[in-house]
Order: structure tokens, then sequence, then C-alpha cells
């Protein structure tokens, strides 16, 4: 799963540094995370992997690094956290 | 009779002094000198500060009744204000665990000192908060920071400025610190006149700033982060407050206007009669919705999670452009009943400042942009369908 985030930020987060740099618990908007770019990787997500954020994980926080997403991702459809 | 708070009490005299000087603040594009001693003299610049720091733990509710007051009359008074208490909040919702914002507390109430902002800069940068250009340089204990300030209200007459930058020369735009620097640790040199349609007295001249200041005066927390959960609600609740006050004003002159009409007519309804009501009407969605958001943001505290959350940030974003544009709209209505009287300057009827304060209210974090930041985050939030929320 977190090779296809991985994949959705890098097209979808306009980072200044590539994407093979951070590490998974690193902080995406320190990084350069804007909150424009933060809504077009939620919506990218959102059609890869075929979900919809519940209002209670539609904050910063949800979105603050891979493992951050990568484990909201797992609690709302746990069957493609495997993937 | 509805009697005031006690805060409200003790600004009696600020009112009187705002509205006395505040035709000449406005020719001049002074900084309201007299209203803002006024304001010092009772003790009103730190009372958001916690009591053990030598403030009176006031509420934002509080300040923005004060706002509201002194919107009514003097805007660019409220407004500087305002500005300063937006500043205040913020030191106070996330430097309390600091040593040095502690201490800075203790001294914004016991010296009256009046906070100042930095966060408009040039380079393409303008308005955009949540993006920098320059960048705080750590040398040892100290820091050293330069930006081309386009717009600093009252920066010459503060007594310390809140600095926006990147956290690092490295540092991408969005990441960013706060910095406290105090007068004495920077230059000010003037790019930008002060020549504007309204809210003279607020003298947001350009400068640039060069400041040097120890590392400790960095506030800890992200400025993404002081942003969420502070600034940007206090900055749209009390901008609100304020702007209720000036188009509380407004609709009082025109009903003042009306009233004088019917009585000289006895037996006829004065043409601009109905025209007062509907200001009243949209006076009374314009406070609404202040006491709404107000409430909105008393909950939203309780939980750091609804504070960062996208929910919030939509509603206080309509929250700003509902109650700029209600504003604007009920001083044209006041206008048209005023007539002549409304539109000559200097008269118990007149409106002309309060239509030119009035025109900054949608341009101050242009709604254009604030519409642009919502309808991105409307591609994933879904409103709250119920009514009671």
């Amino acid at each position: 799963m977190k090779v296809i985030i991985r994949k959705l930020i890098e097209q979808h987060g306009r980072l200044p540094v590539a994407i093979a740099t951070l590490s998974d618990d690193q902080d995406l908007y320190a990084t350069g995370l804007t909150s424009f770019a933060a809504v077009q990787l939620m919506l990218g997500l959102e059609e890869a992997f075929d979900v919809e954020f519940p209002e209670r994980m539609l904050n910063r926080k949800s979105f603050a690094s891979i493992d951050a997403i990568a484990s909201c991702i797992a609690e709302i459809a746990p069957q493609k956290a495997v993937a | 009779m509805t009697r005031n708070s006690p805060l409200l009490e003790r600004a009696v005299d600020a009112c009187a002094v705002a509205a006395k000087f505040c035709d000449d603040v406005d020719r001049q594009s002074r900084f309201p000198t007299e209203s803002m001693q006024a304001l010092k003299d009772a003790r009103l610049m730190g009372v958001m500060i916690p009591r053990e720091l030598g403030g009176e733990s006031a509420s934002l509710r509080d300040i923005a009744d004060l706002c509201a007051q002194l919107g009514q009359n003097c805007a660019s008074t409220a407004m500087v204000y305002a500005m300063h208490q937006i500043k205040v909040s913020s030191v106070v919702s996330h430097g309390a665990d600091h040593a040095w914002h502690r201490a800075f507390m203790a001294c914004i109430a016991s010296q009256q000192l009046l906070l100042g902002s930095s966060t408009t800069e040039g380079g393409g940068i303008g308005g955009d908060l949540g993006n920098s250009i320059c960048a705080v340089e750590r040398d040892g204990d100290e820091f050293t920071l330069r930006k081309d300030a386009t717009v600093i209200s009252y920066a010459t007459q503060c007594d310390a400025i809140l600095v926006t930058a990147r956290r690092a020369p490295d540092a991408p735009g969005s990441d960013q610190v706060m910095a406290t620097v105090l007068k004495g640790q920077y230059t000010l040199e003037k790019t930008a006149e002060w020549d504007t349609l309204g809210m003279r007295g607020t003298c947001s001249e350009g400068f640039i700033l060069d400041a040097r200041a120890p590392v400790d005066q960095i506030m800890p927390l992200p400025f993404a982060e002081i942003a969420a959960r502070s600034m940007l609600a206090t900055a749209h609740l009390l901008w609100g407050a304020l702007w209720y006050g000036i188009a509380a004003n407004a609709v009082s002159r025109a009903q003042a206007y009306i009233r004088a009409d019917a009585r000289k007519k006895p037996g006829q309804v004065p043409i601009g009669a109905v025209r007062v009501a509907e200001a009243s009407n949209m006076l009374q969605l314009m406070r609404s919705s202040l006491n709404a958001g107000m409430e909105r943001f008393e909950k939203a505290q309780l939980a750091n999670d609804d504070l960062n959350s996208m929910s919030f940030a939509i509603d206080m974003c309509n929250l700003k452009i509902g109650t700029s544009r209600l504003l604007t709209d009920i001083v044209n209505q006041s206008m048209m009943v005023c007539g002549i009287n409304g539109y000559k300057n200097g008269g118990p009827y007149s409106l002309g400042r309060h239509m030119r304060d009035a025109m900054s209210a949608p341009l101050m974090i242009n709604n254009d942009r604030i519409f642009g930041n919502t309808s991105n985050m409307l591609l994933v939030h879904r409103l709250d369908q119920r009514l009671a929320g």
C-alpha cells in the first residue's frame, strides 16, 4: 500500500524534494505539502483505493505522513491495506 | 436596560475618545494615538493574558464585544485593537508552556504593550499567509531575519512584531515559524505609503524589516498549526465583530435619519423606512452568525482535532465571507436611506467613512482567495446537513 501512497504523493503532493528521500514517518507539511496539494492527494487516494474519507479524518493530522495516511486507509478499507 | 459587562464599562472612555478623533484620524491617515492611549489607560491591552501572568483571563467573546463597541466609534481604532488581540491570542494559546513567551505575556499585561504583525510579503507571496520567502537564519543562540514586508500595520507605533518566516534557509515555503521581535531588535526601512480609501488610521505601510533576536523568541509550534488553531479563527471572529460595530452604527444613523423625517411629516411613512427594516434584518443575520461562530470556536477549542478539521476551517471562512458581504450591503442600504445627508461628510447622518472602511472587509484576505480555498476543501469535505450541528 505504501508504494501506491508514495506514487500518489509524487503525483499530487507537489513536493520540492524527491519522494524516495522521504521516510514513512516524515512530516509531509514540513516537507512542503500545501493545503491545496493535500486535498488533491486526498482525491487521488480516494480514487486509487476506492474509499471516501469520513469527516473525522479530514484534518491535518490524517495526512501528515505516509504512516498516517496508511493507517487511515487501513482503518476504512482493511482489505485494501494488504494490497 | 441591559447592563454592559465590566470590560465594556471600562471601554466607555476609550470609545468616546475614538469617536471624538475618528474624523481627524481618517482625514490625516494617522495612527489613532488618543484612543489607543485611552485603551492603555483603561488597562485593556493585556486582558486576555492569564491571571497568573498579570492579565485578566478575558475570553475572546469579551474581546469581540470590545471590538464591536470600538467599531461603532472608530473603525481604525477597532482594527488596530483587533489585530493586537489576534496576536495576543496566539501567544496565549501557544506560549503557555514556553518560558520566554510566559515572560513576554507578563510584559504585555504590565506594560500594556501593543503587538503588531508581519505576515504579508513581497516577491509574489502577497497575502498568502501560508507561504514565506524570507527565512530565519540561526546564528548560535540568536537568529536573523530580513523580510520584504509589503504591509505591516502600525509598525512604527507598536512595541513588538510577530513575524512569519521559513523555519530555515533550506526549508520549503510552507514550513513556517512565527517569531516575536521586540522594539530595539529590529529596524524598519519604509518602502510603501498607506494612502487608502478606508481604514486609514491603521497605517499599514510597507517596510523592509531587519531583525536579530534570541532563538527563544521563535514559537515552538509550526506556524501552520498556529494559524489553524488560533490565528485564522480569532482574526475572522474579531474582524467580524468590529465590522458588526461599523454596520450597527450605520444602521443607527439611518434609523435616526428616518425618525427625524417621520417627525417632520406626521401620518406618512418616510421613503427609506423599509430599507431601515431590511438593514436591521441583515444586521441581525450578522450578529447571529458571529455569535454562532464564537460558539463554534469555543466548541472546537475543546478538541485539537476539531480545530484542525476542514469543517471548522470552512465554517470560519464562511463566517468571514458572510460578515464582510453583509457589512458592505448594510452600509449601502443605510446610505440609500440617508441620501445626500449620508453622502456628505461631517454631519450626524454622514456615512462616507463607514462605506470606505467597510470596503476593506472583502479585501482583507480577499474573499475570492477564501472562496478558492473553501472550494478546494469542498472537493472532499461533505457539509453537515443537520440543523442543530
